[in-house]
């Protein structure tokens, strides 16, 4: 049957480019009620956001817990800006730190999506919980995952995935954007690293255990020096600041990190020396998804909240929600927030299927940041005047999102890049 | 209450816990009832574990960590999907499932006798010590499946359990919430424990749990295909909302 052997073969292709665990039971049996509806099929595709059932139950269980534990201590982490050790403590034991470090690792060994949508989930309730899981599963776990040695691996991934928290440094106060020009330097002395330099804006510092450091090994060589270090909390040398007082996100903390003759055994250099401007763009091209998932969660966190109260709130007789003014506004968010998880988990189904996805990724997160900002400033007036007290969750929305346009690469930054392949593409 | 103890269920390191799980409406979802009064509207309706399941779950795996149990057995009956329900107690630690499927309702026509009677039947092959089940489901409130099936297997049962121990003697102890306060009662196995509020915290299924859960074993099979009368007893005429709230006055 040729229509069979068609609909095999590109299951065949898929399984080959997909790792045997992202291939799940749903997508196999939709193929099968395909056929039984009578038409010819020759490949099953699923919409975007069908998920599988491991999905959905991982979502479904993250978005319990994050109502559940984290949500009552939302309001006071934020005033505080401090992340209370009971919300830590059940990312752990969830196995929200290791979605993708694998079972012999003591992981959650599931997939670089279940990740993004554990993250847009958490970012519902609180985006600061949800950078925190953001950045150790796809820039700290994924830099081990791909560029550990087996040794490395044995001994990091277990402690990501069970009590250990992971701080990417690769910023400093002169170079943000232009990362490269960064000026940590790590000097080699026998058989042992000594580092040096001040990094800025590091999140999730106050409370890591294992710092990912980006810096300079031999700058004669401009960014082809910059190599990445594995520098454990206790190593003496490296200082944590006080955290940053921040407009939003304030229960994550960023801290400036400074690195005073810290040395670390050879061993510690992570991947090849001189490829770590590779590995950051890398990490950050696919990291960017998860950002762009922290997005769109916190905005369907914002309008959640706020659609609902349109409907109890009357004025002039009836539900704000009636006027049609309101209508179009709240359809017109509603859209975009649409749109942007769409952009999200095409994102991050294309990187997971092993095709080119780096344009879709600046995309979306580009388009999540705008949209959650267009989202809670909307939410914001929709909610009028008891949406400007800090009683309420929005005005908290409203102060998180801005970051989603700076951080992991600014908006600037996205577009640019987006420009870059639409010139590769479209060049005569 | 039955003492008669039967050495044979004291071996408690072998003991078989067999745990009902039923798939109803999500609690925290706003009911709508279906635009004919025939039944409450579950079409894309977010579905989840009876929380009194979840309890019962829960519980028959903290007797598998204590050492009293040795495998717990989740059991669902209904459409499809329940295997997702059975998937959840998987998750929080159930070593393997049996799905019966259905396409009958199970908040109307797949009522607690047939219940009963199937989980009866199961109990035929699988021969567990203890059967836990959720007090009632949050969709038919019937509170009856536990002790009909009591009845049906002359098992003693203890319902509304608050609190469930092991004593040396292969009996349990059970304090039942009743209405004058609390109420104990021991009773030897194999028995029927029904779980209430209050008999435990149910863990969340974490995330390495839930894809370790996988490849746990699924047992599927038809409920027509059970030998089991599962005819209806009544049948439901009418489901409306209740009348809306009128205001007060003021006497």
């Amino acid at each position: 049957d040729p229509t069979k052997m068609a609909a095999l073969r590109v299951i065949q292709k898929l399984a080959r480019t997909v790792p045997p665990r992202c291939l799940s039971v749903s997508w196999m049996s939709s193929h099968a009620s395909a056929k039984s509806a009578g038409h010819p099929v020759s490949e099953v595709v699923m919409p975007l956001t069908v998920l599988s059932e491991d999905e959905q139950m991982m979502r479904d269980t993250v978005a319990k817990f994050a109502k559940e534990k984290i949500g009552p201590l939302v309001r006071e982490m934020d005033q505080n800006s401090k992340m209370d050790d009971s919300v830590l403590q059940g990312l752990f034991e969830n196995g929200l730190m290791g979605v993708e470090v694998e079972a012999e690792y003591g992981g959650t060994d599931s997939t670089f999506f279940s990740s993004c949508l554990v993250v847009e989930e958490l970012a519902r309730v609180d985006p600061s919980v949800a950078v925190l899981v953001d950045i150790q599963n796809t820039l700290i776990v994924t830099s081990l995952r791909l560029h550990g040695t087996e040794e490395q691996k044995q001994k990091y991934l277990p402690r990501l995935a069970a009590d250990t928290i992971g701080s990417f440094c690769l910023s400093e106060t002169e170079s943000g954007s232009d990362a490269f020009a960064l000026r940590t330097r790590a000097d080699k002395k026998g058989d042992y690293w000594v580092i040096n330099g001040s990094k800025m804006w590091i999140s999730n510092s106050e409370q890591a255990g294992l710092f990912l450091v980006f810096a300079n090994a031999d700058s004669s060589q401009g960014y082809k020096g910059i190599s990445t270090f594995l520098v454990d909390r206790d190593t003496p040398g490296l200082t944590i600041d006080k955290h940053e007082d921040k407009l939003g996100i304030r229960a994550s903390s960023t801290c400036p990190v400074h690195f005073e003759d810290v040395k670390i055994p050879e061993s510690n250099l992570l991947g090849t020396l001189g490829h770590g401007y590779k590995y950051a763009i890398g990490l950050l091209n696919e990291g960017r998804i998860g950002i762009a998932a922290q997005m769109v969660g916190l905005a369907q966190g914002c309008f959640d909240y706020v659609v609902p109260y349109t409907m109890e709130r009357k004025q002039f007789g009836q539900s704000i929600f009636n006027f049609q003014a309101m209508q179009h506004q709240i359809s017109d968010v509603a859209t975009e927030i649409e749109a942007a998880r769409l952009l999200v988990y095409n994102a991050a189904r294309l990187r997971e299927a092993g095709r080119p996805f780096i344009k879709q990724a600046a995309m979306a997160k580009y388009y999540a940041a705008e949209v959650a900002a267009k989202t809670t400033a909307k939410s914001l007036e929709w909610m009028g005047g008891v949406g400007f007290t800090k009683d309420y969750p929005v005005e908290k929305f409203y102060r998180d999102c801005k970051i989603g346009a700076i951080y992991e690469g600014t908006n600037n930054i996205q577009l640019s890049t987006i420009a870059r392949y639409l010139k590769q593409e479209w060049q005569q | 209450l039955c003492c008669v103890v039967d050495q044979e269920s004291l071996l408690v390191s072998t003991m078989k816990v067999l745990v009902g799980v039923k798939r109803v409406v999500d609690y925290a979802v706003k009911i709508r009832i279906k635009g004919d009064k025939s039944a409450v509207e579950t079409a894309n309706v977010k579905m989840s574990m009876n929380p009194f399941c979840e309890i019962a779950v829960e519980e028959a795996i903290r007797l598998k960590e204590k050492k009293s149990a040795k495998e717990v057995i989740a059991v669902s009956i209904g459409p499809k999907q329940s295997v997702e329900t059975i998937r959840t107690a998987l998750a929080m630690g159930a070593d393997r499932g049996i799905h019966v499927t259905t396409d009958m309702r199970t908040d109307q026509e797949v009522q607690p006798l047939a219940i009963a009677k199937v989980f009866a039947k199961l109990i035929e092959e699988e021969k567990p010590d203890l059967v836990i089940l959720g007090k009632q489901s949050i969709d038919d409130d019937s509170n009856q499946t536990g002790q009909m099936l009591a009845g049906l297997m002359d098992w003693p049962q203890a319902t509304f359990a608050n609190e469930l121990t092991f004593g040396d003697d292969g009996t349990i102890s059970v304090k039942r919430e009743i209405d004058g306060g609390l109420q104990t009662v021991s009773a030897s196995l194999p028995a029927v424990v029904t779980a209430d509020l209050r008999l435990n915290q149910p863990r969340y299924a974490t995330l390495p749990n839930i894809m370790k859960a996988k490849k746990k074993k699924v047992d599927s099979k038809a409920l027509a295909d059970m030998g089991v009368d599962v005819e209806p007893r009544f049948t439901v005429t009418e489901v409306s909302d209740p009348p809306t709230r009128q205001a007060g006055s003021v006497v």
